[in-house]
């Protein structure tokens, strides 16, 4: 990763005028770096060109383990390890492990899922992110593009384009 | 190009900017504590001195400074635990059943309702683990850990281990489901803030930066959240009254237990969020926000859940009478007109008269009105399970052993307790982070404010 980094930022009030903004300066050829929300905008992942997030597939995954585990478990303890009759029950009691599978399957689910999205997505206590601006997390969209990545284009011409998107400003963000 | 409907109310009124939204919400955290909120604070955290008295003396003293007996083994600790349960329902209710059938309304009421369920849960898990006598083993006989005896492992068949599980994993998850929430706010108030609390905010909020790319992760995050929710909200009152319909007690021997204790936790816990709600919005000035549309829609689900756990109490009876089983009859007759009738009673009187009110809309768009029969269902639920848990033990199979239930102090003390914890844990939570969460307010402010629209 390069260590020192240029940016040129858009930024849009409104979010409709946000989403035909990223259509318009996608087709132009522009590489966007990425788009910041104060809110989740519907509809913005899928004119970005993002491909639908795996996280479920994550969730199911753990979940299955928990479900596993915990079968494996009560079965373990209760029919193999220490058998022991309860009010006159089979030792492999099906119908009671059921209970306590489900909520195993539910918290490894919840917290496996959770856990890839941290990491993921960089989030963790001592993240120092980048800050485009600080009115993203207020009332702001924010359109950052990489200039290092669209070397073919000049400057001027991006702003330009940004300027007719919609943009209320365009300004110049750089990071060392 | 937004349309502003002339039929549905806004949810959001006062004709809110997104930068109103963030100044509203973020202003109580940033600004010196009201004087309201120090009183208040105050007077929570004198409650939880004055419990943890009580509570010491149980400790040190064991579970016989309780008023249980031979005959009642379970009293004031279970209908406390049961209470507290029920009332921790409405959080995850609100943000994970509303959020699948996307109520929007939920927006300004997830966040302090989250917070009150998992305060909730904390006062009601303490119940059980007091219970335990020596909670410091506790460990060993609630979890399958590896010990000494064998080892001896924890009964699976016993749907008191299964509320283990289901309470453990549901605070968690609840956790969990409102931490990832409150990442994009703490992320306002960082940027926002400088010095001191934009480190600790920053810390706070994980490094969110507002990323279009983990938006999509976030809204995934939270609907397969809310998806695994909704199934666990409905699973733990289910087995909570596992504890009960489990067993060969008349009067907790009964099949129709899940469904009546899970509507009677929705019902109590949306009591327990109006009674906060009222009382926030007015003390930090957020009626734009929480409007008299939440207020109505909340006492909707009060009339709904109400009417069930009505209908559940009737039929109860009628079961009872119908099964031909004498001492299941006996169970029955005995509450309603036996030495505990008047906790039947009022049961009956705060849970299935009361709520009725509701259908007349003077009373449930009264703030006043509201705020009392809020009051009214909480107390009337608490009844619901002294009366369910302590008239069916307290004339049991021999007349010889009959007896009554009477609280010590120590009982007392420790349902305090519980109240001054979880009113200053609340009012921490409301000084120290956003109360309402701003990000999806915004999310659906622009179809419901005039301002924003333009």
């Amino acid at each position: 990763m390069e260590r020192d980094t240029h940016f040129i930022l858009g930024v849009y009030e409104d979010e409709d005028v946000l989403l035909h903004a990223v259509k318009e300066v996608r087709s132009t050829g522009v590489k966007i770096h990425e788009v910041y929300s104060p809110y989740p905008v519907h509809g913005l992942e899928h004119v970005l060109g993002y491909k639908r997030s795996r996280l479920p597939i994550a969730a199911f995954l753990f979940g299955m383990l928990g479900t596993s585990l915990a079968l494996t478990m009560q079965f373990y303890m209760m029919k193999f390890d220490w058998p022991m009759i309860i009010g006159g029950k089979d030792f492999a009691a099906f119908p009671d492990f059921i209970p306590v599978s489900f909520e195993m399957t539910v918290l490894l689910a919840a917290f496996g899922m959770v856990g890839v999205f941290m990491v993921s997505s960089n989030l963790k206590p001592w993240a120092q992110p980048r800050i485009f601006d600080v009115r993203i997390t207020d009332d702001k969209h924010v359109m950052a593009i990489d200039i290092a990545n669209n070397s073919s284009m000049e400057v001027e011409k991006i702003k330009e384009i940004l300027k007719s998107s919609g943009a209320t400003e365009v300004n110049n963000k750089s990071f060392e | 190009m937004q349309v502003t409907s002339s039929v549905r109310q806004p949810l959001v009124t006062g004709g809110k900017t997104y930068h109103d939204v963030t100044h509203d919400v973020s202003r109580q955290v940033e600004g010196k504590p009201s004087l309201a909120w120090f009183l208040a604070f105050l007077t929570a955290a004198g409650v939880l001195a004055l419990g943890s008295i009580a509570l010491i003396a149980t400790l040190w003293e064991g579970i016989g400074m309780w008023g249980l007996n031979k005959t009642i083994g379970w009293a004031w600790d279970i209908t406390n635990f049961v209470w507290w349960v029920g009332i921790g329902h409405a959080g995850t209710l609100i943000s994970a059943v509303l959020l699948l059938f996307r109520q929007k309304w939920r927006t300004s009421i997830n966040r302090a309702a989250e917070a009150m369920t998992i305060f909730a849960v904390i006062c009601a898990a303490m119940f059980p683990v007091i219970h335990m006598g020596r909670p410091w083993l506790g460990a060993y006989w609630a979890l399958p850990l590896p010990n000494t005896f064998g080892s001896l492992w924890v009964n699976f068949n016993s749907p008191l281990l299964w509320d283990v599980f289901a309470i453990s994993t549901y605070f968690s998850v609840s956790l969990v489901f409102w931490y990832i929430g409150l990442i994009p706010d703490f992320a306002t108030i960082r940027d926002r803030a400088t010095g001191l609390r934009k480190t600790i905010y920053g810390a706070l909020s994980f490094g969110w930066d507002g990323a279009a790319k983990t938006w999509m992760r976030y809204e995934s995050v939270s609907l397969i959240l809310a998806g695994l929710a909704t199934p666990l909200v409905l699973s733990v009152h289910t087995i909570v009254s596992f504890d009960f319909a489990t067993s060969v007690i008349p009067g907790w021997h009964t099949t129709i237990f899940p469904p009546y204790f899970v509507a009677g936790a929705i019902f109590s816990g949306f009591a327990m969020v109006l009674t906060l709600m009222i009382i926030t919005r007015k003390v930090f000035k957020l009626e734009d926000y929480i409007t008299m549309g939440h207020i109505e829609l909340m006492n909707i689900v009060i009339i709904i859940t109400g009417s069930i756990v009505g209908i559940a109490y009737i039929t109860e009876f009628f079961i009872a009478w119908y099964s031909g089983v004498e001492a299941e009859q006996y169970a029955f007759i005995n509450r309603a007109t036996g030495p505990y009738w008047w906790a039947y009673w009022s049961m009956m009187t705060c849970n299935v008269i009361s709520p009725q009110l509701f259908w007349f809309k003077k009373i449930r768009t009264s703030i006043v009105a509201t705020f009392l029969l809020s009051l009214v269902v909480n107390i009337g639920m608490w009844f619901e399970r002294f009366v369910i848990i302590v008239t069916s033990l307290h004339r049991d199979y021999l007349p010889s052993s009959w007896a009554m239930f009477y609280p010590t102090w120590a009982d007392v003390g420790v349902y305090l307790f519980t109240f001054g914890l979880f009113f200053t844990l609340f009012f921490l939570f409301a000084k120290f982070f956003p109360v309402i969460n701003m990000a999806e307010v915004k999310s659906v402010l622009k179809s419901s404010s005039e301002k924003a629209a333009k």
